[in-house]
């Protein structure tokens, strides 16, 4: 039922594999095979080289050396349509999307790329219903992609693959940006599918989601492999250490007295979405000082909107927001900036960095105007290069040098450009979007830790994720969000996760 | 006395804006996959000269303007074969290389004339017939029902623009080349192939616009007889934000007011026709500016090659 190519994938083998790139050796000599109906989780640090490898098993990069053995046979895969033809599918890290096209043409570009004329869209529509309908996934098909928030553009991206069915499923990190609820149902499906004959490579630096999906592990770092067994042998703390090499603790927010001072008061705020509807709809929330702030809810219900109208990137409709005691409603993202707002959006190619620019440039794009960095309109390059490395240093971004363009570093470490860029400005209120998403378990950790320090700093989050766990670990209160309102804060010691489910499912709990 | 010139002056303006469709059309596809030609001017051209050429030596005889188009519209692809091939597949840097085929197609039209023609010479052309009946309707019978044949043409290809853009699987790969060439490359379309199928069209629809203005608008060649036309059509397709009616709607803006302009000077009003020439130019420009909000639709990857492996 999901496979449906020609040929059945019984064995695919990746055999001695190297690709370099310019200062960077991605690949190292990679050799890992694979069975039909088996599930491999691919672990790593950011930057280790998993996209890379499964790019080149996509065919969208050429390895330098080694070569892919298909049945026993070696394979050219040279091009994602030959890829595609093999039966291979793949959800990408970042979404591989056409922002002007809409849900159903997306969908229907991938299931008719080899058609020249006839566009076959009932069938297409049919095949997206049946998807959404299997898998309770909730989309509206005629929405532009741009319109969509970074959660809804993964389960577009899911859909794109399955409505294809494939022999061997690559998943670039697919839950990132997914609710628990989500996670666990598409980890169903992939159990699913594995049985009917499907094999399945799965990317993601949650080990609980590991343990739970795949038979088997392989771990990569700088690019070498340097485990691969079966699952089942470890615990996800072996794992971790595997990973990492060394134990990870994620920290855990300790009670902390409630200022009374509010720093960011939210009032009654409309806004309207890239669709038109009501994305904000009267929503009230009020920060203290020194708190961190947890928002839940289901992607598409006003998150981003939320981040948005806060930096100034949206327009309010109708009423106010003070920060510090200064209303900042509608003003411009700059004059809001300046007045100490940090900001980690959610796409982090398309908002949080200027792709093309050096990491270096990436750094400095919220405050290269200002000493010690420039005098008198001149940048003064060799402090803009201690306070890169500096960065660069103190968060462990990978990357061959400053001056390599930001889109060139893995996704975990374009994340980390951002991350560092925005807490290294002391905020007095930084509104973080999935600030961990991609990051590995190590940085994870590194990044918990300083949004930690910054609150015993005094200084206040509006820490906007999918992770309950992260928001609970995290957070002080937890305030949920649905259809554009805050639905109830809760303080988020007594928050347990089912019902927090339950209310970001909309269903207020009585009592 | 009025109504009888702003009749005039529409009845003049549509046939005057039938070059700026069709280059602006084929234009259209090519900037929505993520290319533009800056050379359609050249080509239109060179257009023109076969397309009189072809009519020329046939003396006109029956058949020989639709001959002298086809002939346009083949040497159009083929021009734009050649635009394909140097910033598609060898991916050169596509100003430069629009400019270069520009002065190709000028020098090229320009020697074939002096060697082949040498002077002003007229040919019958596609003239504009009155339809029977319809054209006797006040208003609109002088307005719509009194053009040459490619007139009609041009405005059904302007619905089949639209239809092949929004409803066909071509459509869908031309917009997913021109914005995001990595996405519509993992999603099995081949890029390069798709950019230069919408190269060529768009070549072969220069041609045409160019034969159109030596076969049907001027019934003659001479010397950069497109006068930057080609140019104004590439700026019309930003100013139509890459969608058939806003092309349409754009040239007929255009058209008008250069019609208006004509009709200064020939009915004699008083007005300093030096600044009246500027006027069409002019709504370009000001029309532009006051339309220039960022639109989510444009091809994001408009004048970049496409590497697999580059990331920027
Ligand atoms: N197209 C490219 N051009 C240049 N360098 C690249 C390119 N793609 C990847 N790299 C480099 O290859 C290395 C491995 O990157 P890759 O994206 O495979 O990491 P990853 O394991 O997927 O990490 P993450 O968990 O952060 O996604 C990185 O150092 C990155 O900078
Ligand atoms: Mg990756």
């Amino acid at each position: 039922m999901f496979c449906n190519g020609q040929m059945q994938i019984e064995h695919i083998e990746l055999k001695n594999i190297t690709k370099r790139f310019p200062g960077v050796l991605a690949c190292d000599n990679i050799n890992l095979a694979l069975k039909q109906g088996e599930i491999l989780a691919l672990l790593g640090e950011n930057g280790a080289g998993k996209t890379t490898l499964m790019n080149i098993l996509y065919g969208l990069y050429q390895p330098d050396e080694g070569e892919v053995i298909v049945n026993g046979r070696q394979t050219a895969i040279d091009s994602p349509q030959k890829a595609g033809a093999l039966g291979i599918g793949m959800v990408h890290q970042h979404f591989m999307l056409v922002p002007n096209l809409t849900v159903r043409e997306n969908v229907a570009l991938c299931m008719f790329n080899d058609r020249t004329f006839h566009c076959d869209i009932a069938y297409v529509t049919e095949t997206i219903n049946r998807i959404c309908t299997d898998h309770r996934i909730k989309i509206d098909p005629d929405a532009y992609i741009y319109e969509l928030s970074v959660g809804e553009q993964q389960r577009v991206e899911l859909i794109k693959a399955l409505s294809l069915g494939a022999n061997l499923l690559i998943l670039d990190e697919p839950t990132a940006v997914l609710t628990p609820q989500e996670t666990d149902k598409l980890i169903l499906l992939l159990q699913e599918m594995a049985a009917s004959g499907c094999s399945i490579i799965f990317i993601s630096h949650k080990l609980n989601e590991v343990k739970a999906v795949s038979h088997h592990v392989a771990v990569l770092r700088g690019g070498k492999l340097v485990y691969n067994g079966s699952t089942d042998d470890h615990t996800t703390n072996e794992l971790a250490s595997l990973m990492a090499g060394r134990d990870i603790n994620l920290p855990v927010a300790k009670e902390k007295e409630p200022s009374d001072k509010i720093i960011l008061d939210i009032q009654n705020v409309t806004a309207i979405g890239d669709r038109g509807t009501q994305a904000l709809n009267g929503l009230s929330l009020a920060l203290r000082k020194g708190e961190i702030m947890g928002i839940a809810g289901v992607s598409g219900n006003g998150q981003s909107e939320l981040a948005e109208v806060i930096n100034g990137i949206r327009k309010v409709q109708s009423g106010r927001i003070l920060f510090d005691g200064e209303d900042i409603t509608n003003r411009t993202p700059q004059q809001i900036i300046d007045r100490r707002m940090g900001y980690i959006p959610a796409d982090r190619l398309h908002e949080g960095t200027v792709a093309g620019f050096s990491v270096k440039e990436n750094m400095i794009l919220k405050d290269y105007a200002r000493p010690p960095l420039a005098q008198a309109t001149f940048l003064k390059d060799r402090a803009i290069c201690r306070y890169a490395n500096d960065l660069v240093a103190k968060f462990a971004i990978k990357t061959p040098s400053i001056d390599t363009t930001c889109a060139s570093l893995s996704g975990g470490n374009i994340q980390k450009v951002i991350v560092a860029r925005e807490m290294n400005r002391r905020p007095k209120v930084l509104v973080a979007v999935y600030p961990t998403r991609g990051l590995d378990m190590g940085a994870a950790e590194f990044v918990h830790s300083e949004l930690l320090a910054a609150r015993d700093k005094d200084e206040t989050v509006l820490l906007i994720s999918e992770e309950l766990e992260e928001l609970i670990n995290l957070s002080d209160r937890i305030a949920v969000i649905y259809e554009g309102k805050i639905l109830k804060i809760i303080p988020a010691k007594q928050a347990q996760k089912s019902a927090l489910g339950l209310l970001m499912a909309g269903v207020q709990s009585h009592g | 006395m009025l109504g009888e010139i702003i009749i005039g002056i529409i009845s003049a303006a549509v046939p005057l804006s039938i070059t700026f469709v069709l280059v602006g059309l084929g234009e259209m596809f090519n900037q929505r996959a993520g290319v533009y030609n800056l050379g359609a001017e050249g080509i239109m051209m060179v257009g023109a000269f076969i397309g009189f050429y072809v009519e020329y030596t046939m003396q006109s005889g029956p058949g020989s303007s639709t001959l002298g188009m086809l002939a346009a519209i083949g040497v159009g692809a083929f021009m734009g074969g050649i635009m394909a091939l140097v910033c598609v597949t060898f991916k050169a840097e596509q100003g430069i290389a629009g400019i270069a085929l520009y002065m190709l197609g000028w020098g090229v039209a320009g020697m074939l004339f002096r060697v082949y023609i040498g002077g002003t010479t007229t040919i019958v052309g596609l003239q504009a017939v009155n339809v029977p009946l319809l054209a006797d309707i006040p208003v609109l019978g002088p307005i719509f029902f009194s053009q040459n044949a490619m007139v009609y043409v041009t405005l059904f290809l302007v619905p089949l623009a639209w239809y092949m853009l929004n409803k066909t699987v071509w459509g869908l790969k031309a917009k997913a080349v021109g914005t995001a060439p990595m996405a519509a490359d993992t999603m099995g379309v081949k890029v390069d192939r798709t950019r230069i199928q919408c190269v060529v069209l768009a070549g072969a629809m220069a041609g045409l616009a160019g034969a159109y203005l030596s076969i049907c608008q001027t019934h003659m060649y001479a010397d950069n007889i497109t006068a930057g036309r080609g140019f104004i059509a590439v700026a019309l397709v930003y100013f139509g934000k890459w969608k058939p009616s806003g092309v349409l709607f754009g040239a007929l803006l255009f058209s008008l007011a250069h019609s208006f302009q004509r009709s200064i000077q020939v009915y004699g009003i008083d007005f300093p026709y030096e600044v009246a020439v500027v006027f069409p130019y002019l709504l370009v420009i000001v029309v532009l500016a006051f339309s220039g909000r960022s639109n989510i639709m444009a091809p994001a990857a408009l004048g970049k090659p496409y590497y697999r492996e580059l990331r920027d």
